[in-house]
This record gives C-alpha cells, structure tokens and sequence, in this order.
C-alpha cells in the first residue's frame, strides 16, 4: 500500500519539492473517501483541508436560488479541490460534491500553513504552485464568460 | 475556349458546370438535433447533380426567393446521391431552410473550399476538438477515421457545449462512445439540472487525451475564441502548429474567390479554406474586427 508521501510524489503539483518536504507535507494528510453525490464540503464552511483527488471526480458548484445547482468545474484525478485553505478568512467559497466514488488525499490546511510558515522555501514553492492551477482555472473561467457557444459559428 | 454562343449550349447541355448556377435538390428526410438546429439530407431533384463533397467542404444552399448559405458538409454516410447538412436557424436564409418540409425544393452550388487533410493524419495520433456546432464540419471526419480505424493511431474527439441541452448528435454520441478505440471526451461550461459528465472548457480536455504529441495531428472547429485556445492548449502539449488544422467561418457570397466578402488577411476562406493550417492562419488570428 503507498504512503500519503508516495501518493504526493506522484503528483505535478508537488514535483518541485524535495523527499524532506514531502515527509514533512506527508505529516499533514489522511486518506478520505466519498460516495457518488456526497458532500466534500459546502459553501462558507471551514476551509480545513486542500483535497488532491486520488481517483474519481468532484464537482465544484454554486447554489442558484430558482435553477439549483449549477455546476462550474469538474474536477479530475491528479487534480486540486480548495485553495480556501490557503486564504483568509479560511472558507470554502463553493460547494464540493464528489459525483462518483471519490478518493483524496486530505492535507490539513492548519497543518500545511504552520509548517509553510516554519519552512519559507516550502510555503514559496506550494503558494507557486497553487498559483498557477489558480491562474489557469481563472483563464478557464473568462473563456467561459464569453459564452462563446452563444453566437454563430 | 469556347465562345459565349457555345458556352450557353453546352451548358444548357449539361456538359459544363458553371459555377454560379444552383443546381435544384429536395429535401428527403429532415431531423431536429436542437431548439435551433436542424439536420437535413438532400438529393437531386433532376438528373444534375454536384461533385462528390469531401469532409470539411461547404456547398452554397440556395433558400429560393430569400438568398444564398454556405453550409459545411456533416456527414457522408448516406448514399452518393445524397447530401447532408446540419443548419443553425440563425438568420433569414436559414430560418427559411429549416422551414422546409419533405420533397420542397432548394437551389445547391458546390462543392467548395478545401477539406480536412485527413490523409496526412494517417498512421498518427488524432485530435478532434469540436466547440458547439463545430462538431458538424468534423462529423465526416469521425465517420472516415471511424470507418478506417486501423490507419490511424490513438484517437480523441474532444467536444464542448455551452451546456447539456447543447450536444447534437446524440446517437452518434452513443455508438462513439461504444467503440473503446475512440477516446471521446465530451465538457459543457456550465451544468444545471442532472448532468454528471465533465464541465469546464474544451481546451481543458486536451489534458487527457491520449497522443505522442511529436505523431499528432488536430482538426478543430468551432467559434473562433475557442479555436485560437484550442490550438494555444496544444501547442502547449507540444504539438507542432503544421500539424494543427482549423475550419474558418466567415460571410461567404460567391465561394469562388471573386467577390472578397470572406477576404481574410491575404486568404479568400472560400477558396483557401474554409481549412486551414494553424500556421497560415494564425498570424491574422488576433487582428482586431478583420
């Protein structure tokens, strides 16, 4: 069976991290599984733990008063769900739903920032890195705002 | 050369075609794909027909007494004879197309424009990215690859809708899907209702298509925006831009390069397309209203 540190290396995200910060990451996360439709989390709660999905998908959703849920992103194995973790005031700004069997590793987001905060170099290399997947999800949203779909071809 | 007296009896004669003259088809079997879309086979409703249309080619479609479309091929599966094309209601002449009921006539020219080089893809990986309608023009295209998987390497359709309501082609959907040789990858942009498929933009499906991105080539149609990060997604997976093939839509009137309606930059897109290579296109793509 992998270590959590054996499933981080496996991922892009983490790649640029030594073996002592990935051991040190490590300590932070635990193996969480969802069935189809449950809840990773919800709007406005707690933004405690940065998921890295495993295997299976995660919708990231947004509550319309008359349409109900509408569905902005999927999210896919290798994949990250939640950057709430890593800002202020700490709150998850959408719902999360695994949409099928959903496994990921679950980094503590406390954990991860008080030892980003011990080790500068480590807290520089994943606020890089989850810049970019933010910058990429931000250039993903304005393509959408287009609403390119909605014109003649 | 022939003189103009001659000109006109040979062609009263049917021995040359001329470009400009409609020639009369019939509408045999008509289907709704959405609210705005409608698929429609044609064929000749006299003897004359036009030449045998190759994927990624658009022939003129002629509502009588309203004017004149140019509307890319969709499909190739039905017999010779027959012509396939999938219209968008989005303005007069087509509204007055998608009227049409079985057996009422319309004028067709064509064909025109180049096709999609699917021979050059032989023996390669394969990328097909289509956004909203631009699955029509590359519908032909998965039908031949489909028809002749063994020429060709892996195999990706990548297909993006504005939401669910938007996928056409539903049963040939299923029967893509059916085949686990063809990696189908279907995102909307954005899901209400029951939808449990993938959801954010087609560019974001590249990540998991499967190809060696040195033995790749990518056709991909649909609105321009998409097409331009489309092909900026490949790139970036390391897809020369010679191997990247677009599909070029603009207000096209006589489809033989003379009246320069569809002038783009140095390219007629009636002529020199409507496909293009990514490299002789893409200079021009970021020109502001051109």
């Amino acid at each position: 069976m992998k270590s959590i540190k054996d499933l981080l290396n496996e991922l892009s995200f983490f790649e640029d991290l030594s073996d002592d910060m990935l051991e040190f990451i490590a300590g932070c996360g635990q193996n969480m599984h969802f069935s189809a439709n449950e809840y990773v989390g919800k709007e406005n709660d707690s933004a405690d733990y940065l998921f890295v999905i495993r295997s299976g998908k995660i919708a990231v959703q947004l509550q319309h008063p008359v349409k109900g849920q509408l569905t902005i992103r999927t999210l896919h194995e290798g994949e990250i769900a939640g950057f709430s973790w890593i800002i202020p005031p700490y709150r998850l700004q959408f719902d999360l739903k695994a949409l099928e069997h959903t496994s990921v590793v679950a980094l503590n987001g406390t954990c991860v920032r008080k030892k980003c905060e011990e080790d500068h170099t480590l807290g520089y290399l994943l606020m890089k890195h989850s810049a970019s997947v933010m910058n990429k999800r931000l250039t993903d949203t304005r393509i959408q705002l287009l609403d390119v779909y909605n014109q003649r071809v | 050369m022939y003189t103009t007296k001659e000109y006109k009896v040979k062609e009263e004669a049917s021995e040359i075609e001329s470009p400009w003259v409609p020639i009369p088809y019939k509408v045999t079997s008509k289907k709704m794909e959405n609210r705005k879309l409608m698929t429609f086979a044609f064929e000749p409703a006299r003897q004359k027909r036009i030449e045998p249309i190759k994927p990624g080619q658009f022939n003129m479609l002629y509502a009588f007494g309203v004017g004149e479309i140019p509307i890319s091929v969709s499909s190739l599966f039905q017999t010779e004879h027959k012509l396939v094309h999938t219209i968008q209601d989005v303005g007069a002449v087509s509204h007055a197309i998608n009227g049409l009921s079985i057996n009422d006539n319309l004028g067709i020219r064509g064909p025109f424009g180049t096709c999609w080089p699917i021979e050059n893809a032989r023996g390669k990986d394969l990328i097909i990215m289509a956004g909203g309608v631009g699955l029509c023009p590359l519908r032909p295209v998965i039908e031949t690859v489909m028809n002749k998987r063994d020429q060709f390497g892996d195999v990706n359709v990548l297909y993006g809708t504005r939401n669910p309501d938007g996928i056409i082609y539903h049963e040939d959907i299923i029967y893509w899907q059916s085949d686990p040789s063809v990696n189908l990858l279907i995102t909307v942009d954005h899901a209400f209702s029951k939808w449990h498929g993938n959801v954010g933009v087609v560019t974001h499906l590249v990540n998991k298509a499967k190809f060696d991105p040195e033995n790749t080539v990518a056709f991909v149609c649909g609105p321009e925006v998409m097409m331009r990060f489309g092909a900026y997604a490949l790139l970036e997976h390391g897809i020369s831009d010679e191997n990247i093939f677009v599909s070029m839509e603009r207000n096209m009137k006589c489809a033989i390069g003379f009246c320069g309606h569809c002038q783009y930059g140095p390219h007629f897109i009636c002529k020199d397309g409507a496909v293009f290579n990514f490299n002789s296109i893409k200079p021009h793509l970021k020109i502001h209203e051109l």
